[in-house]
């Protein structure tokens, strides 16, 4: 065998051992928190609050908690988020305002999750007298998933073929209703995609609704956006920290853990539906 | 007596620092066929895009003189652009339906002025179809998607989406460079039938298809309008030789 061959060959190697070391971590993973949260789960963990100390019951208002925060959230980032896509790709002058906001998008990006916390305490709940509450929680969660759907809607936009914008345009449409009648409902698969990676980042978010959102305990469910909410991450931090009873408190922190995975796959799976069923339906 | 429909004065175009259209003035006879033809880079489509305001799109664009349509300067400051883009259709060189079914393709134009009633829209979206001879061949599936049609018929979707708005001029750019021979053929017999209702102006590459087709021909090089005369007068004896070269294939 030639030394070309026996190149080819151990670099194959390589990949595919590289593919299955990453592939194995997932499933070790996933295998741990099926194997070790699924003891704890019952119809009853799912629909009542915790009991003694967190050593018992179930994890329902962190379940309904962790769900209204993330869909306040994203209802507050998404249209803000494909606003602002419009804005840039549609409309973007002057230009170095434009490469400001670019700017301005990509560090709050990179910003760690801990400092969306602290900031969301000064403005929302201090300054401007949010409390500690499901809606300061929410905005800062919504600051969190911005960028995410920013990025995502402007390159949603950037692909539509320039061939759309001008057909319409010659046809005498404005550019407001080009926007709205061909380049939004062309490019928003690919938005709902950026929604869908956004929905996975907030639901799993612990460090900013530590000081903004969140409760260790309550037995009732928000009844108003001004009230804290248990929240599912972090009564997982919860379990893993706080209480005496370690070994009752960990089954019911993988038990958490499990539901959470389960709910955003969930909730991803149900945005994927809807964006395959566009996608069938136009092809171009 | 044929109406000049449309007139240019002195019009010069520049992008950027780059001066692609020379005191351009040339007369568009109503319900005739002018071709505009010359070799890449003379300025033909863009010239072809200040009869619909189209080059406003590129940045840094700058017009000096007066495009005329029924005797109103369609760059005076007051013009409605849109009404404009109503008035003067377009069909472009690469067939561009919208993602949209082949029924809604053709009813944009009339949607988006939110003044016509649907049953208005449905005969009209019908008479362009008939009009741009494809109506046998898509009646039956006007829900489909425009993208299931083939490249010949997307084109005349286009020419239909056009037709829609009832427009005075229709602009074509190039309109058959990316069919086959014989969608080509049915689109330049379309033309000969349309031109009984809109006026057309044609920018192509092929000159046989200028002399097939048109009523007057421009022949353009570098940004001048070298000639312009009746076909037969410009493809028998052309005044300049620059057009005479043109023509005989000596440059193309």
């Amino acid at each position: 065998m030639n030394i070309r061959k026996l190149k080819n060959k151990l670099g194959i190697a390589v990949l595919t051992s590289s593919l299955i070391i990453t592939a194995l971590f997932l499933v070790v993973f996933l295998a741990r928190i099926f194997y070790k949260g699924a003891s704890v789960l019952s119809w009853e963990f799912l629909s009542a609050p915790p009991r003694e100390a967190m050593t018992a019951g179930g994890i329902f208002p962190a379940l309904v908690g962790t769900f209204w925060l993330t869909v306040s959230s994203i209802s507050i980032a998404l249209p803000l988020g494909v606003l602002t896509a419009i804005y840039l790709t549609s409309y973007g002058k002057p230009r170095w305002f434009v490469r400001i906001v670019r700017i301005a998008i990509n560090t709050l990006a990179g910003v760690p999750s801990i400092i969306y916390g602290l900031f969301g305490m000064a403005i929302f709940v201090n300054l401007l007298r949010f409390d500690v509450s499901l809606l300061a929680g929410a905005m800062t969660l919504a600051i969190l998933a911005l960028p995410i759907i920013i990025n995502a809607s402007e390159e949603a936009l950037r692909s539509v073929p320039k061939d759309f914008r001008e057909a319409s345009l010659a046809l005498g449409a404005t550019e407001r209703q080009t926007i709205q009648r061909v380049l939004l409902p062309t490019a928003f698969p690919n938005i709902l995609t950026g929604a869908i990676i956004s929905i996975g980042r907030v639901a799993g978010e612990t460090a900013p609704i530590m000081f903004t959102a969140a409760t260790f305990y309550s037995r009732r469910l928000p009844q108003t956006p001004f009230d804290e909410v248990m929240a599912l991450p972090y009564h997982i931090y919860a379990l893993m920290t706080e209480g005496t009873h370690a070994a009752k408190q960990v089954p019911i922190a993988y038990g958490t853990a499990l539901v959470l995975l389960c709910l955003v796959l969930s909730i991803s799976a149900v945005a994927i539906y809807i964006r395959y069923r566009i996608r069938k339906t136009r092809k171009w | 007596m044929v109406r000049e429909q449309i007139k240019t004065e002195k019009l010069n175009l520049w992008f950027g620092s780059n001066h692609v259209l020379h005191d351009i003035d040339i007369p568009i006879y109503d319900k005739k066929v002018t071709a505009m033809i010359g070799p890449s880079g003379c300025g033909k489509s863009t010239l072809l895009r200040c009869f619909n305001r189209m080059n406003d799109l590129i940045d840094e664009t700058r017009i000096k003189g007066k495009v005329l349509i029924n005797g109103e300067d369609i760059y005076a400051p007051k013009a409605d652009v849109t009404q404009i883009r109503t008035r003067v259709g377009m069909v472009f060189q690469k067939p561009n339906p919208f993602p949209k079914s082949i029924f809604n393709n053709v009813a944009y134009g009339l949607a988006i002025q939110g003044k016509y009633s649907k049953s208005e829209i449905k005969d009209r979206v019908e008479k362009s179809l008939k009009d741009a001879w494809i109506w046998d061949e898509v009646k039956d599936r006007l829900h489909e998607s425009a993208f299931s049609l083939s490249g010949g018929q997307q084109q005349r979707l286009c020419i239909a989406r056009a037709l829609a708005n009832n427009p005075e001029v229709l602009l074509l750019d190039e309109p058959t460079s990316a069919l086959d021979p014989q969608s080509t053929a049915k689109i330049e017999e379309l033309c000969l039938v349309l031109k009984n209702q809109v006026t057309i102006l044609i920018v192509t590459h092929n000159i046989a298809q200028a002399g097939r087709i048109s009523d007057f021909t421009a022949f353009m090089y570098l940004g001048d309008l070298v000639e312009f005369g009746p076909t037969e007068k410009l493809f028998t004896v052309p005044t300049d030789n620059r057009t005479e070269a043109y023509l005989t294939g000596v440059f193309g």
